[in-house]
């Protein structure tokens, strides 16, 4: 296989005495999506914010494109096409779509006084990226606040990706939204893995990981408890390691009353 | 994944064309303007102007009865549009009744008693007020506390020290005879002048501005920095934007367009009185608000605040013109006000829920 576009190796992370993340390994190759899944403090948190920049590992490599890096802060990373869309989506609920596509980054014609947004070239580009997510826009000017939940992902993948991401760290991005919405999610995930881009996919439903990911890291109290290609696991053994085994019979037994509720997420 | 599995699932765009036929068989320059700001006031100051040229009659429809209209409204409306950018960004600036009267004074001070010739004391002026904006602005954004609050302070501060200083100069708070000073000829062709007929050039002022602080929002870099900072502060500042600069910049514009106003006043009365501006903050606030803009920022317009600079000149001149006693003149504008907050609630709420 080619070299890994990302990869972390032994990597942890101590927080004082708190130990984050215990020696984690893993990786990302060009146009496959990598699931990292995990409960509540898993540890999820932490490895997103070393793998944006945001946090230096305590000991461990990170290397992209086979070369060490040493990340100082989230802009870094994204000079090497690292590119993170957080849960909130930095998003302005009542700026349009494309306003908030080239937010902070608006490309501008003219010079001196008459120096003004692109405005025909934004709402073009903003088309094509989402047009090549499978997104049809009516209006590229109507606020994001219109949009559903899963059309506002894939404005944030839109704009991370045209903005020259190679790698896109989604955190949770089927978190807030219904079943029907989430499975939209995971189509805009499906177009950018075809555009060639590596995909870290972070969430804690298997249902929504396991129809879309190539490869299944799971992680448990800070350190890596399994971490499988597609084809050696089935959901089954997908969700009950996530759950932990154990937790999941003992609930199904502390509410035997109703447990098939436990299953009823997919 | 096949693309055709990937359409019938997508709801609100991709596949809404059949089950919304009116969104998609209405032309987009035409939704486009029926989602701006400005839509209410516009209406609104239609009806208005209907309602007085049936019941005043055609002396608010004569050329005089417009030019007192456009006139009362010229100053307010030149504040106005400043204070909508900044209310945009997400902020209040209560102290630019104040700056009106401390930039007046500032001027008949250092004319009259100091015996500085006219533009000098403009310049003076104007680099005081912009610095009453920066001190408002950087208390606002290096304290983030409420603008209402700060800003609430310097409205107090700066009236009281003009009062004082201009009464411990000169025992008075009342200064004329600005026309005996040097430069005043130039001047008053500039900001004290009739343009055409009884139109004053404080019009030209007050569009001139609106034109400019539109092209700002609506196709500059910095005007999509506006919008972001008062939308959604956070995620502005995550996507690079330097919101604490374009706030410190946009108090700075409210307090240059209050000094604006007074010497556009100063040089049309020739003189200068401590106590004026007085509520022109709050009338300025009302001008944007009912002119669409939202009072939690992120999102409104310069043309909204034109209008509602119009609807404030319309409803004073009206009001005098049919012979109504002048009192209802607030009863009206606290309604309107009101009726306008209401309505832009509906708006915002249209605009940021998921269609």
């Amino acid at each position: 296989m080619s070299t890994p576009i990302l990869q972390v190796e032994r990597v942890s992370k101590r927080f004082g005495n708190v130990v984050a993340l215990r020696e984690v390994s893993m990786s990302v190759h060009p146009g496959q999506v990598t699931c990292l899944l995990g409960d509540n403090g898993a540890g999820k948190s932490t490895l997103i914010q070393i793998l944006a920049g945001v946090h230096r590992p305590s000991s461990g490599r990170y290397l992209v494109d086979g070369e060490p890096v040493d990340f100082g802060s989230p802009r870094d990373a994204l000079a090497r096409g690292i590119a993170t869309v957080y849960q909130d989506l930095a998003m302005i609920p009542l700026l349009s779509i494309w306003r908030n596509f080239f937010l902070g980054a608006e490309p501008c014609v003219g010079t001196g006084p008459f120096r003004r947004i692109d405005t025909a070239r934004c709402e073009r580009i903003v088309r094509e990226e989402l047009g090549r997510l499978g997104v049809q826009l009516r209006d590229p000017a109507q606020p994001v606040g219109t949009l559903s939940g899963g059309e506002r992902q894939a404005v944030a993948i839109a704009r991370a990706i045209h903005f020259g991401a190679r790698v896109l760290i989604l955190d949770e991005p089927t978190a807030a939204l219904g079943v029907k919405q989430a499975g939209v999610v995971l189509r805009y995930i499906a177009k950018a893995r075809e555009q060639g881009v590596g995909v870290v996919f972070i969430t804690h439903n298997p249902h929504h990981a396991y129809p879309i990911g190539d490869r299944f890291v799971i992680l448990r109290r800070g350190e890596v408890q399994g971490d499988h290609g597609r084809r050696d696991i089935r959901l089954e053994d997908l969700a009950e390691m996530m759950a932990g085994g154990e937790e999941l019979k003992r609930l199904a037994h502390e509410l035997d009353r109703a447990p098939a509720a436990n299953g009823a997420a997919g | 994944m096949s693309a055709g599995a990937g359409t019938d699932d997508v709801p609100a765009l991709a596949a809404d064309s059949p089950a919304r036929p009116v969104a998609a068989g209405r032309p987009a320059g035409f939704r486009r303007i029926l989602g701006r700001p400005e839509v209410g006031a516009a209406v609104g100051a239609l009806l208005i102007w209907l309602v007085f040229a049936v019941a005043a009659g055609p002396a608010f429809r004569s050329l005089e009865g417009t030019a007192a209209v456009l006139n009362a409204a010229a100053p307010l409306g030149v504040l106005a549009v400043a204070v909508a950018l900044l209310m945009i960004a997400g902020e209040f600036d209560l102290s630019v009744g104040s700056i009106i009267g401390f930039a007046g004074m500032t001027i008949m001070l250092l004319t009259r008693h100091f015996d500085w010739s006219l533009w000098p004391a403009i310049g003076a002026a104007v680099l005081l007020s912009l610095a009453i904006g920066f001190g408002n602005g950087y208390l606002v954004v290096r304290t983030g506390l409420p603008s209402f609050i700060v800003t609430l302070g310097t409205l107090f501060a700066f009236r009281g020290l003009t009062i004082a200083v201009s009464r411990l100069l000169t025992r008075r708070t009342q200064l004329g005879g600005l026309d005996e000073v040097a430069g005043y000829g130039p001047a008053q062709t500039i900001f004290g002048s009739e343009v055409l007929g009884p139109l004053r050039v404080s019009i030209v002022w007050w569009i001139a501005l609106a034109a400019l602080a539109t092209w700002v929002l609506l196709r500059t870099r910095f005007g999509n920095w506006i919008f972001a900072a008062g939308g959604a502060p956070e995620a502005a500042r995550k996507m690079g934007v330097p919101v604490a600069r374009v706030k410190i910049a946009l108090f700075m514009t409210t307090a240059t367009a209050a000094c604006l106003v007074a010497v556009l006043q100063v040089v049309r009365f020739t003189g200068a009185d401590a106590l004026r501006g007085e509520q022109q903050e709050f009338r300025a606030i009302i001008a944007v608000v009912i002119g669409g803009t939202l009072l939690t920022g992120g999102y409104g317009s310069a043309i909204g605040a034109v209008l509602g600079a119009l609807i404030f000149g319309m409803v004073q001149q009206g009001i005098v013109i049919t012979g109504v006693d002048a009192d209802w003149f607030q009863v009206f504008l606290g309604v309107m006000l009101v009726a306008a907050v209401v309505f832009n609630n509906f708006v915002r709420r249209r605009a940021s829920e998921a269609r």
